[in-house]
């Protein structure tokens, strides 16, 4: 072998060693930068305030806007106390659970200060200077005033205080490193407190306010990206999926056969049932709950906002619903005998239920959905209104109907009652669902 | 159209329309009448029957639907001169007032028991929730569910069985 060679090798190798020591430089400075960027202080604990250092008018409008924000929903388990955390949150990240936000000081948030507190909604930054995963919508929290927040903390400083330590997340590796959650917010992190638009009036303004910040509508109605941050601009409220339930589009693109209005939008937020779309179901069920309960001209207001999202598209013109029995009988034989014995009792027409301003089929938008989930889910689950009220309710019927048959009949009420293409794989999806309902 | 449906263990093939309800089928073609019409609707629970082990309301499952799944009704508990456990429950609580919605109310806590024989208070609270009593046992029938789980443990002091 020729001493030349050797060299070059020699040199070859010195020149590899420099270029890992420099990409070892590199990356050390990258990480270093990144965990300056990640880190934040912690701030210090303050003795828990007393109920009474809150004005009472400001702890009302803290509950009312609690009540939009709907903060009850994710931060109380099943059968928990009201606002102790606990409930479990299936992300396509792994599962969260909701931390105690009631004022304990242990394990709640009693020892938080009002800038504590703020940082957390605004930068989803804990007391202890850990990064919140973004489950908690502070991208939305963002845009609420400043006063509206110190009306929520005195709201939330005032409830019970309840002991209940954090469950540990089970979040896919490496995501449990909550430091990775900076980068996360200096892609996605950007939304800046409300400002109303002067071409617009008061109204729609309050409802713009309330469903960008606090609502966060478009949480789970715009769809989100790999990184699980929620799509803007043209794709904002054009659907998205929520616990396994479709989010139909606000922008006008939602398939329904009729279209929506401010008045139909408020009896739907209000009430849960609206007579030419459906009931809320799903995730949306203690949407609408907590809104029933909201300040009634602020559900006008985002009602008003939610439906000027679809004003100018033109709605398509719409013929009368469809319903078409012996074609949908006709391409399914054994579902027709199926929807006269499980669920004509309540759903065709003159049955009590249908003359008591309930939607028809041929209107109700799960029907009429690209996905066939939200029918699905219904079908096997049915439909239940949060604990307490009264509202609609639909029996479920997992353990009568096989998946064979929930996928016949829901082929038989897509033919029946929309003009929209047949579903696919609905045997599957039907297993789907029901394997999820048979976890503990 | 003949539906051959499986109840209590025994086959019964049936010249039937299948979208006839099963609790039609089971009280006037197989006169097995322990469960009841109550609403019909799929509201109040007294209709309710075991499919393949769970229980599902009658009044709302097409006959057709159930073809060679497994039926079970509260005659498949027991019988008078020989009830189940949890029937011996319900009579040592005196649990039915008017008696309408307990078949219904045995088959659904039935269908807990087989899954879970020690349910807490909650679990048994949550699972019952779907049936209703207009006469208002509700706690007789609770107090029936403890004594049934605390009979299969040995336990028959009625002072044990309160939570």
């Amino acid at each position: 072998m020729k001493p030349t060679r050797w060299a070059g090798r020699a040199a070859g190798r010195r020149a590899v060693v420099g270029w890992a020591a420099g990409g070892a430089l590199a990356c050390l400075a990258g990480v270093g930068a990144f965990l300056g960027i990640a880190y934040r202080s912690g701030l210090p604990t303050v003795p828990t305030p007393k109920a009474s250092d809150f004005p009472v008018e400001l702890v009302s409008r803290g509950a009312a806007l609690a009540t939009i924000g709907d903060c009850i929903v994710c931060h109380t388990a099943d059968g928990g106390a009201a606002y102790a955390g606990g409930r479990a949150l299936a992300t396509p990240f792994g599962t969260l659970y909701s931390t105690n936000i009631t004022p304990d000081r242990e394990t709640g948030i009693g020892g938080w200060s009002k800038e504590a507190f703020k940082r957390a909604m605004r930068d989803g930054v804990s007391r202890d200077g850990r990064h919140l995963y973004p489950a908690l919508p502070y991208d939305h929290y963002r845009r609420v005033h400043d006063g509206d927040l110190d009306a929520i903390y005195a709201f939330l400083m005032t409830r019970p205080a309840t002991s209940a330590p954090a469950k540990a997340n089970e979040l896919i590796f490496p995501l449990g490193f909550r430091p990775l959650l900076a980068g996360w917010k200096l892609l996605f992190l950007h939304q800046e407190e409300f400002t109303p638009r002067p071409d617009h009036d008061a109204v729609w303004n309050r409802g713009a306010y309330l469903a960008e910040g606090l609502g966060h509508c478009s949480g789970c109605h715009s769809p989100r990206n790999l990184a699980g941050a929620e799509e803007t601009g043209g794709s904002a409220y054009s659907g998205g999926m929520a616990e396994g339930w479709v989010a139909p589009a606000l922008n006008g693109a939602g398939p329904a056969a009729i279209p929506w209005t401010a008045d139909s939008l408020f009896t739907y937020l209000r009430t849960g049932v609206e007579g030419r779309h459906g009931a809320a179901a799903g995730p949306m069920g203690p949407v609408v709950h907590g809104l029933s309960r909201a300040p009634e001209s602020d559900v006008r207001a985002i009602a008003t906002y939610i439906a000027s999202l679809s004003a100018d598209r033109t709605a398509p013109e719409t013929p009368a619903p469809p319903d078409r029995t012996a074609e949908a009988a006709k391409a399914n034989p054994a579902a027709a005998a199926l929807f006269a014995g499980a669920c004509a009792g309540c759903h065709e027409g003159g049955a009590p239920m249908m003359t008591q301003g309930r939607p028809g089929l041929s209107t109700v938008t799960a029907l009429q959905l690209d996905r066939p989930d939200n029918a699905i889910r219904a079908i096997l689950q049915g439909i239940h209104p949060p604990t307490g009220p009264a509202g609609p309710t639909m029996p479920p019927f997992a353990a009568s109907l096989t998946d064979a048959q929930v996928a016949d009949l829901a082929a038989y009420l897509r033919t029946r009652f929309s003009d929209r293409p047949a579903w696919t794989s609905l045997e599957a999806a039907s297993a789907t669902v029901r394997k999820e309902e048979s976890q503990p | 159209m003949t539906v051959t449906i499986t109840v209590n263990g025994a086959d019964h093939a049936l010249d039937i329309d299948p979208a006839t309800p099963l609790l039609y089928v089971l009280r006037d073609d197989l006169e097995l009448n322990g469960a009841k019409y109550g609403c019909g609707l799929g509201q109040c629970g007294a209709c309710t029957v075991h499919i393949d082990g769970k229980p599902a309301f009658s009044c709302l499952t097409p006959v057709g639907a159930v073809a060679g799944r497994r039926i079970r009704t509260v005659e498949g508990l027991g019988s008078a001169d020989a009830p189940g456990l949890l029937q011996q429950a319900f009579e040592k609580e005196q649990a039915a007032q008017c008696g309408y919605c307990i078949a219904g109310m045995l088959m659904r806590a039935q269908a807990l028991l087989d899954r879970n024989p020690d349910p807490d208070e909650a679990q048994i609270r949550a699972h019952m929730q779907t049936n209703l009593c207009r006469c208002g046992t509700h706690m007789r029938i609770l107090r029936a569910i403890r004594r049934a789980v605390a009979m299969r443990k040995g336990v028959q002091s009625a002072q044990d069985v309160r939570p």
